[in-house]
């Protein structure tokens, strides 16, 4: 009889929280949708909007704004990423691999309202989520393509084109597309990027994989510089198409760039102060397998 | 039993063994066809379907082949002949495929079509004959026509079963350990090693027919 009543109390317990979290609200699903390749999820947590992919927790969102400011950069990468823009202070035009929520596009045709943006997405329905949920936007100068990265960079070398800045965003950290990784797709980066031009790459610094990426960009750029950002083990890869010299970045640089970026939610100055050189600190050994398009088990390596 | 039946026997469970490496390889291959591609087609979903769709296809018409061939004289020399063309016909998807795919990714720009065109030029030949083992390897177990369904079972079993691991082994461990050429190349040593055997040991059987009958 005892045993009963303390049943009962426990389960009314639990409907009480379950009906408290419910209503408290935590996130609002907006949109759900299975795509192709994933799941996509819109969520509304009062003025913050958020794109997930696959599972309702905060490891998988990919872009992240306040309808009320969407100027502001929410997510730490993102802001990491803009310090291509020390390398290259006036990109004119921009490929970026991997759209999310158009998050970045946005931020850079306010920047540079002139400059000529290419957006490649795989899966056509984030592009569509992006733009009915993201106010991502689409002009003359923003063009966005459905296609795979790795054919869309072969067939813009055909063309003869090239781009200043290359920002390769195409990892969520579920799945890898392995072919994004390998030292045939990273030579065939560098030489879609123009003279003064800079690849940023947004990738890991957990498991095995971050000696084997390391490397293969070591093979193809030389030395590159990178910033990390250790809570949620997210690095960004800086590597330029000459070898750039980084202490010719000078301060008056890098006080314009802090004002302008500051409506942004960007300190480009901490950003500056914490990008390290592989020539200094080399931190992988240096007999790391490569990566290739001949062996290339980036998922593998990532799960180690 | 007999010396006869044994050897008999032993035959036997190499036809089987035979058949497991052919299941084997067919799904190691498949497996590797997504990464062969993906520089040139990418990977999105329409590469898987245009890898599956020539495997199919390919292993239906060589079902239907091997089916055909074991009608004329069949023989454990032929079947091993048929190993050893299948790993010949393997070696292209090693040492030409990336100018095989450079071509059609120039000649055709809808990367779904390229990605089709380029599964027929390296996989559909070789997957033919592939195929061809099964129905062939039947014929060569078959002694009545009352075992024949639980022989075609067990073959299914067994190649089959050689399937599931390539497919395990090759995306869990070789992908990890070995270049792609050098899993391709390894598929097809021990293809044609397996149909050298084969030939081998049929003529060794012929030679000793012929001494018997001659004593």
């Amino acid at each position: 009889m005892h045993k009963s009543v303390s049943s009962y109390a426990l389960l009314i317990m639990i409907c009480a929280i379950s009906v408290f979290m419910s209503t408290t609200g935590y996130a609002q699903v907006v949109h759900n949708e299975k795509s192709l390749y994933r799941n996509i999820l819109v969520e509304d947590e009062g003025d913050l909007r958020c794109l997930k992919f696959n599972v309702r927790s905060s490891k998988t969102q990919q872009s992240c704004y306040f309808k009320s400011q969407p100027q502001t950069l929410v997510f730490n990468y993102t802001k990491l990423l803009m310090s291509g823009l020390l390398f290259n202070p006036e990109p004119k035009r921009v490929l970026i691999v991997g759209l999310g929520g158009g998050t970045m596009s946005n931020a850079l045709t306010q920047l540079f309202p002139k400059a000529k943006i290419d957006n490649i997405e795989i899966d056509e329905a984030v592009i569509k989520v992006a733009r009915r949920y993201f106010s991502f936007v689409e002009n003359n100068n923003i063009r966005t393509l459905n296609q795979d990265g790795r054919i869309f960079i072969k067939r813009a070398l055909l063309k003869k084109q090239s781009y200043d800045w290359i920002i390769l965003d195409a990892f969520n950290g579920d799945y890898i597309p392995e072919h994004l990784l390998t030292k045939e797709f990273l030579q065939e980066t560098k030489q879609l990027l123009s003279d003064n031009g800079i690849l940023t790459a947004n990738t890991f610094s957990l498991s095995q994989l971050y000696a084997h990426e390391s490397a293969t960009y070591k093979a193809v750029f030389g030395d590159f510089y990178q910033v990390m950002h250790q809570k949620n083990s997210n690095r960004i890869i800086l590597a330029t198409k000459r070898n750039t010299n980084f202490n010719r970045i000078n301060s008056t640089q890098i006080n314009h760039l802090q004002s302008k970026l500051k409506p942004y939610n960007v300190d480009i100055k901490q950003v500056f102060s914490k990008i390290t050189y592989t020539k200094n600190n080399q931190d992988w050994p240096e007999n790391t397998r490569i990566l290739t398009d001949q062996f290339s088990p980036a998922n593998l390596l990532n799960s180690h | 039993m007999t010396k006869s039946a044994k050897e008999y026997n032993l035959q036997n469970y190499f036809i089987y063994l035979l058949a497991l490496s052919s299941g084997f390889c067919i799904m190691g291959v498949e497996l590797l066809a997504g990464r062969i591609l993906a520089p040139f087609f990418g990977s999105s979903v329409h590469i898987w379907g245009s890898i599956i769709t020539v495997f199919m296809l390919s292993l239906s018409l060589g079902y239907l082949l091997g089916g055909k061939l074991s009608t004329r004289s069949a023989s454990l020399q032929h079947f091993g002949v048929i190993f050893i063309v299948a790993a010949l016909m393997l070696l292209p998807i090693a040492n030409m495929s990336p100018w095989l795919m450079e071509i059609i990714f120039l000649a055709i720009e809808d990367a779904r079509y390229g990605s089709l065109a380029a599964s027929m030029a390296l996989f559909f030949i070789p997957t033919i004959f592939l195929g061809m083992l099964s129905p062939y390897a039947v014929r060569l177990l078959v002694k009545s026509s009352h075992e024949s369904g639980q022989v075609a079972g067990k073959l299914y079993f067994v190649s089959t079963l050689g399937s599931a691991l390539g497919t395990i082994m090759t995306s869990f461990y070789l992908v990890l350990w070995f270049n792609i050429n050098q899993i391709i190349y390894s598929f097809c040593s021990l293809l044609a090693c397996l149909g050298v055997f084969a030939v081998l040991l049929s003529k060794s059987k012929l030679r000793n027919k012929i001494a018997a009958s001659h004593a």
